[in-house]
């Protein structure tokens, strides 16, 4: 095809998407399909953000077995608010995520929560390596965020475990096919890197899938009783009612 | 503990509670007495050029865990930046090991950890905040530190917490400065935990050529 003039160049670049095949994440079967908010493969190398609304269910998949999901949250709202990992396990008192865990932000409020974890092997210590941090420098800049707002990260879907002289062993992936969900409590910018785990020893990385949809109902169930989450839980929801208008002024 | 007064450039107390910030330049020494034992002394560091922060250089705890493969700060370990940019090693220690995943304390966690009677007391974020802002630094910044003096081990199931220090009166460490390195730090003021014995107490600070 002649892409010697504007219209052989318009109908080149058009006629591609033709050939082109584009690889969506299947909508679960428990999902309603008008519910749906994000559905995107995200390859070895590569990243994704999104603008999540609360009340938003986000699963990360690994369907091949290697992915590595790096994970920054900001509040979209007030960016400067965001992911704090030393309070995510300090808080807890747990330095392993799983289903329950909290994702706090700097302010005492939860930004997320894993409530479905099919993995079981994740980290909140290594962070990323050069090339993820990269990545992730990209996704926030496009969110008005620079070099200051990338702060330390949590991984999903490869472990590491403290030993009791505090050395670290890296314990890899759960297999193709393990999910984490996360319930998402205010509106967030989500920032997804899928990058090997700086302590992987083969880091021959596989892709990536994201799923999101609305579950705003899920949010007024807490998915654990212990004093530290329903204390953040509270945090969060009296921010969130206070900046809604009220509905004398609507 | 004591020092050489020979080649000291600077010793100061930083007072219960209180901020701290100097620049310690390439090969100096900064030496942190914990005067009367199991004080944590919240740190966080940026390399600079000149007198101005350079944000590539700011200290990563997970950048600074990957590189050594453990938790723990001790003798050898050498403190850095996100990038692997050695900032300040570690050349004596009498404690042992001390924590970089554990954060520093705020006003806000605090209601978390031990109730909202207590969002009105000193936090360490509040001085970072406030000592940072002498240098340019914002809440943007801030970052999760390094708690010199503080002992938080991590048991086999995940569980993790403060627990009484290891440390005593007149322990101290040294920290040598690879490059010209900012350092901030917070002498902690909670007084919910063991961190600080629940009584924060002065520490002292010696920087030498």
């Amino acid at each position: 095809m002649s892409t010697d003039s504007t219209a052989g160049a318009r109908d080149h670049a058009r006629s591609q998407v033709q050939t082109a095949t584009v690889r969506i994440p299947a909508t679960p079967p428990d999902v309603d399909p008008s519910r749906l908010l994000w559905a995107e493969a995200v390859p070895p190398g590569s990243y994704a953000t999104k603008v999540l609304a609360r009340g938003t269910r986000l699963r990360l998949i690994d369907p091949d077995g290697s992915a590595c999901a790096h994970l920054l949250l900001f509040r979209a709202d007030a960016p400067w608010e965001r992911l704090n990992v030393a309070d995510t396990v300090k808080v807890p008192w747990q330095a392993y995520l799983g289903a329950g865990h909290p994702l706090l932000s700097d302010q005492g409020r939860v930004l997320a929560t894993v409530i479905a974890d099919g993995s079981g092997h994740h980290d909140t210590l290594c962070g990323m390596t050069d090339d993820g941090r990269a990545k992730m420098l990209l996704a926030a800049v496009k969110h008005g965020l620079d070099l200051r707002d990338v702060a330390p990260s949590v991984s999903f879907f490869k472990g590491v475990r403290v030993d009791d002289d505090g050395s670290l062993a890296f314990t890899g992936s759960a297999g193709a096919g393990a999910a984490v969900d996360l319930l998402i409590h205010l509106p967030v910018v989500a920032a997804l890197v899928n990058t090997p785990h700086p302590l992987d020893p083969d880091p021959a990385l596989t892709g990536l899938d994201v799923l999101a949809w609305r579950a705003g109902e899920q949010l007024t169930t807490p998915v654990n009783d212990e004093p530290e989450y329903l204390r953040a839980l509270f945090n969060t929801e009296s921010t969130w009612a206070a900046a809604q208008t009220s509905e004398a002024a609507k | 503990m004591t020092t050489t007064e020979l080649g000291v450039i600077g010793d100061t107390i930083v007072e219960a509670c209180a901020p701290w910030s100097a620049i310690v330049r390439a090969g100096q020494t900064l030496q942190i007495i914990d005067l009367h034992g199991n004080q944590a002394v919240d740190t966080l560091l940026w390399g600079v050029a000149g007198d101005a922060v350079d944000h590539r250089l700011r200290y990563s705890g997970q950048a600074t865990i990957t590189a050594q493969r453990n938790i723990f700060l001790s003798t050898g370990s050498v403190l850095r930046a996100a990038d692997g940019t050695s900032l300040m090693t570690i050349v004596a220690d009498d404690v042992g090991n001390h924590d970089t995943i554990a954060g520093a304390c705020s006003k806000e966690s605090n209601t978390l950890r031990y109730g909202h009677h207590t969002v009105h007391q000193h936090a360490c974020a509040e001085n970072f905040l406030a000592e940072g802002a002498k240098w340019g630094l914002g809440k943007r910044d801030i970052v999760p530190n390094i708690n010199f003096f503080m002992n938080v081990p991590v048991e086999a199931d995940g569980t993790l917490g403060i627990v009484d220090g290891l440390s005593a009166p007149g322990k101290s460490l040294s920290l040598r400065a690879d490059r010209d390195t900012l350092v901030l730090v917070s002498n902690c003021p909670q007084i919910n935990n063991p961190c600080n014995g629940f009584n924060p107490t002065p520490v002292r600070m010696v920087i030498s050529a």
